[in-house]
């Protein structure tokens, strides 16, 4: 066991675990940050997945002792109560059935946004295509992005997208 | 003992949805026992606070698909209630009566009416109530949004709060079961209903998009500790020995804990769990006998193996002397491989036996099945178990067998502290409940003027010891444990449910055996619709071979054999069928002509196709369009059109995602998946080796068509029937009639893979 000092959704918080730990279940069992969920363990489908560093990460695969930099949940969309665009879009597009890969799905949407605020339909097709739902709200999340795309552009000066710009991140 | 109203006053979450409920707060009341609520009592379904709010407590589950929204409508809607302020707890099986959990499509159209009933009850009582504190008869009272006024004098009201805010109704219902439960009210007619055919937003969804959602994943409670199972290496695989020491290292082992071939690893936190499972070393004996062929070789061996169970023939005229009269016979086989649930999230329950109680946090869609079956499995009197429902990943079966919530228990009894259990990803791909393996053999023989006038339908199902409903004998850990029932389940197999006339019709099902039936992974259980994408792949394929056999358009065809006297179509069968097929046809501007189209001369081949399906009342019709690429066999489903018939809907917007994800899910079912194994286990492990469908696939647009196809639409009592499993039934037969419009090329063994595509379209020379 070890202690490490994680950054989460704006907070400093210290958890004593065996390095191995993958992020996931200290996120959820620590610090009972419920929006990742156990999928697969393997960084096949997503349902795990945060942003660090404006990256979105598959958090059963990441060691914690690894991770380095700002870590944003699902719980950390959000700001004072007020619903990030995309979760907005997918209220109003009604897009989960039973939603237990919601967090995937939006996390991965935000971060395609950040890098490509406006995507066409094949970028969102190319951009989500890792992240599954078994549900297969798929054609109901393509609209959300589309709406929270337009949601967000209008919201802001200039349309200038938050977050990093495509150029500043590498992915 | 904790009544219901200790529960809601402790529990604090009555103004906010079921899915926010706090666990740590249902954790910390209610020491049990937890007898069961009666159904026969008004106070047991609705509780109408002083703020004129009201809860309905409500027995089935919500998988996702807005059964809690629409429950809400309904109750609210017969009850006079503005639905802003109702809310709805389901499942819980100390707190909701018994309806059994869900399945079978069966909420709306079955227990809707017992809700509606008891809604339509309290809004009677409240109304004798207002009379008697307005001082005027009932006929001089108006209800409006929970406000009794006397009419033409509005001053004069008195709110529901006001009436029974607080207290107990003390109303008696009848009825001799759950589902014929009733006061002696009247249901309203469906023109009365206002706040059905609304389509408030899901209450369910805020919750899952934000990160507040309670789930049966998160549960926790104070000591909890995490297991993992170790299942056998190879299917029927006997347990050794545990070397223990080889685990004793890991820091937080707490335990392994076996009974006959049923192995877990239990350690304080969970990726001590997940890491000792891996590790331990379990000696296992290699069964004798191979436990199945390979799924290579899964159709020859079905066909060839005796069956299980063969049920009598249905029959009308005689299909073999018209078939041997016929001017033109058409022959063909169809192949659907086992396919999983594969839930997105594996298995998983937790278990506190604190107070020497049992409860369990499970997302189990059948939770009172659960209860019943862990009390007996545990040997435990049942009012010392309590099941607390909480959203989980999509169920659509899988949980109807729940082996997690099994597991938790029995661990959780065995050492006495609360067992949170989760399978992991290759176990759930490879040992959850599979839908059963189809192969089916078809005939027709057509007239000279191209009618079809005999239809052979021959099918063979791999399902035997299919799996209940929680029984406590039949789930896995029961088997392993070798704790069985006598006699395997005997299974079934199923046939079409078109409403078709042709004159000399037989149908004949076969059960077909694996090897192994105990024991194993290839475990058949209730998949979203269980037999119906299976047969209607192979019924609604042949008809259109038989369609392009005659030089018919597909859709002409099916409304000629859907058209027939009109005397014997009880419940409007056929009148509805016809209604939905034209509807879907309409919306996609269907062009009349025989299929194959003539072939586009590019690499992407296009082309469209319809199928149709009839389940318990409920009628779709699917059109698919397609584009086949030549070059590499991809198919994708460039749009559908879905045209839907459940009678009166309480949720459009609700009810459209609903066929939406049913139709993709088969969309699925037809393009990738197939459960792979060997002659010793399942390889399908991950998403690797079982594919889904995936962003990449996701039609451009599809058209839901929502249908009233009653003959008198208008009438007052028009049925809610089902809806989530009918719109399975006509996917895979609508992609391959499109794929053989678009190419020519029949493809009759599902999944269409671009391998398999591409072989078949060079086979043909395409
Ligand atoms: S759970 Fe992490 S990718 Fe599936
Ligand atoms: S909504 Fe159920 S898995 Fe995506």
């Amino acid at each position: 066991m070890a202690n490490f000092t994680l950054r989460v959704n704006g907070r400093a918080q210290t958890v004593d675990v065996d390095p191995a730990t993958p992020l996931l279940y200290v996120l959820r069992n620590d610090l009972d940050l419920h929006g990742p969920r156990f999928g697969c363990g393997l960084g096949q489908c997503g349902a795990c997945t945060v942003i660090v560093n404006g990256n979105t990460v598959r958090s059963c695969v990441q060691p914690v002792s690894q991770v380095r930099g700002e870590i944003t949940t699902l719980e950390g969309l959000s700001a004072n109560g007020t619903l990030h665009p995309i979760q907005q879009a997918w209220i109003d597009e009604q897009v989960p059935q039973c939603g237990y890969c919601q967090n995937g799905q939006i996390m991965t949407a935000k971060a395609l946004l950040d890098r490509n605020p406006n995507p066409t339909d094949a970028q969102i097709r190319q951009g989500m295509a890792g992240t599954l739902c078994r549900c297969m709200t798929y054609y109901r999340i393509h609209a959300a992005i589309k709406r929270a795309a337009t949601l967000r552009l209008a919201s802001l000066p200039q349309g200038r997208p938050e977050g990093p710009s495509r150029d500043e991140v590498q992915s | 003992m904790t009544t219901r109203r200790d529960f809601i006053r402790t529990s604090g979450f009555l103004v906010v949805s079921a899915s926010a409920l706090p666990l740590e707060l249902v954790a910390a009341q209610a020491a049990g026992p937890y007898p069961d609520p009666d159904f026969r009592q008004l106070d047991s379904w609705i509780v109408i606070r002083q703020d004129d709010t009201a809860t309905f407590f409500v027995g089935k589950t919500d998988l996702g698909q807005g059964t809690g929204t629409a429950f809400r409508q309904i109750m609210a809607d017969e009850l006079d209630m503005p639905y802003e302020a109702t809310s709805c707890v389901m499942g819980t099986t100390d707190v909701t009566v018994d309806q059994g959990g869900s399945g079978g499509s069966d909420a709306l159209q079955t227990d809707g009416y017992p809700m509606r009933r008891v809604a339509a009850e309290a809004r009677r009582v409240l109304l004798d109530m207002g009379s008697q504190r307005l001082g005027v008869p009932v006929g001089q009272l108006t209800v409006s949004g929970g406000v009794v006024s006397v009419t033409g004098d509005p001053s004069k009201r008195v709110t529901y709060g006001e009436l029974i805010g607080g207290r107990r109704f003390n109303v008696t219902l009848t009825g001799a079961n759950t589902d014929a439960t009733t006061g002696v009210a009247k249901l309203k007619t469906t023109q009365e209903l206002k706040i059905v055919g609304q389509s408030p937003q899901r209450y369910d969804i805020p919750p899952k998009v934000d990160g507040t959602a309670k789930w049966a994943v998160d549960a926790k409670v104070p000591g909890m500790v995490h297991a993992r199972n170790v299942k056998p290496p190879i299917a029927g695989a006997k347990l050794v020995s545990v070397d223990e020491s080889s685990v004793k290292g890991i820091p937080g082992f707490l335990r392994v804990v076996t009974r006959g071939n049923y192995v877990a690893v239990i350690c304080e936190r969970e990726e001590q769990a997940i890491r000792a499972a891996r590790q331990v070393k379990v000696n296992w004996e290699k069964p004798a006998a191979a436990p199945f062929p390979s799924s290579e070789n899964l159709f020859t061996y079905m066909r060839s193996a005796t069956p299980t169970f063969s049920a009598p023939p249905v029959a009308t005229g005689n299909a073999e002397t018209a078939i041997a009269a016929a001017a033109k016979v058409v022959e063909a086989d169809y192949e659907v491989p086992f396919q999983g649930h594969v839930s997105l999230g594996p298995a998983h329950a937790l278990a506190d036996p604190s107070n020497d109680q049992l409860t369990i946090y499970s997302n189990d869609m059948k939770s009172y099945g659960l209860r019943n079956g862990v009390a007996e499995f545990l040997k435990i009197p049942r009012d010392r178990v309590r099941v607390i429902w909480l959203e989980g990943s999509q169920a659509y079966g899988r949980t109807a067998a729940d082996d997690a919530g099994f597991e938790a228990a029995f661990l959780a009894k065995e050492i006495g502290r609360p067992v949170r259990v989760q399978w992991m990803r290759n176990e759930e791909t490879a040992w959850d409940t599979k839908g059963p393996a189809y192969t089916i053999k078809m005939r027709g023989g057509l007239d000279a003027q191209g009618n079809l006038v005999a239809y052979d339908y021959d099918a063979r199902a791999a399902d035997h010891n299919h799996l209940g409903y929680n029984e406590f004998d039949t789930v896995l850990i029961a088997q392993l444990a070798n704790q069985r029932k006598a006699q395997p389940a005997r299974g079934g197999a199923a046939t079409p449910s078109d409403m078709y006339v042709v004159p000399n019709r037989r149908m004949a099902v076969h059960v077909v055996g694996l090897p192994l039936v105990w024991e194993t992974p290839l475990r058949t259980g209730n998949l979203r619709d269980p037999n119906g994408p299976q047969v209607t792949f192979a019924s609604e394929s042949f008809i259109d071979e038989v369609a392009a056999a005659a030089g018919a358009d597909p859709v002409q065809f099916r409304l000629k054999l859907l058209t027939a006297s009109t005397a014997d179509d009880s419940g409007f069968k056929r009148a509805r069928s016809i209604a939905v097929v034209k509807a879907a046809a309409d919306a996609f501007r269907w062009d009349t002509r025989p299929s194959p189209k003539k072939r586009d001369s590019g690499n992407i081949l296009t082309g469209r196709g319809i199928a149709y399906a009839y389940r318990n009342q409920t009628v779709v019709a699917q059109i698919a369009e397609v584009e086949v690429n030549r070059r590499t066999g991809r198919v994708w489903v460039k749009r559908f059109v879905i045209a839907h018939d459940c009678g009166l809907i309480v949720n459009p917007e609700g009810l459209k995602r609903v066929v939406e994800g049913g139709t993709l899910h088969t969309l699925s079912r037809a393009l990738h998946e197939e459960t792979r194994f060997d002659t010793e286990k399942v390889t399908s492990v991950d998403w690797t080796s079982y594919p889904t469908l995936t962003h990449a696939d996701t039609p451009e647009r599809i058209d839901v068509v929502l249908v009233n196809g009653d003959p008198n639409p208008n009438r007052p009592d028009l049925p809610h029937y089902g809806a989530g499993e009918t719109v399975c039934k006509p996917t895979m037969a609508a992609v391959a009639n499109a794929i053989f419009d678009a190419t020519g090329v029949r493809l009759r063994r599902v999944p269409f893979r671009d391998a398999r595509v591409l072989a078949a379209l060079k086979a043909a020379n395409v």
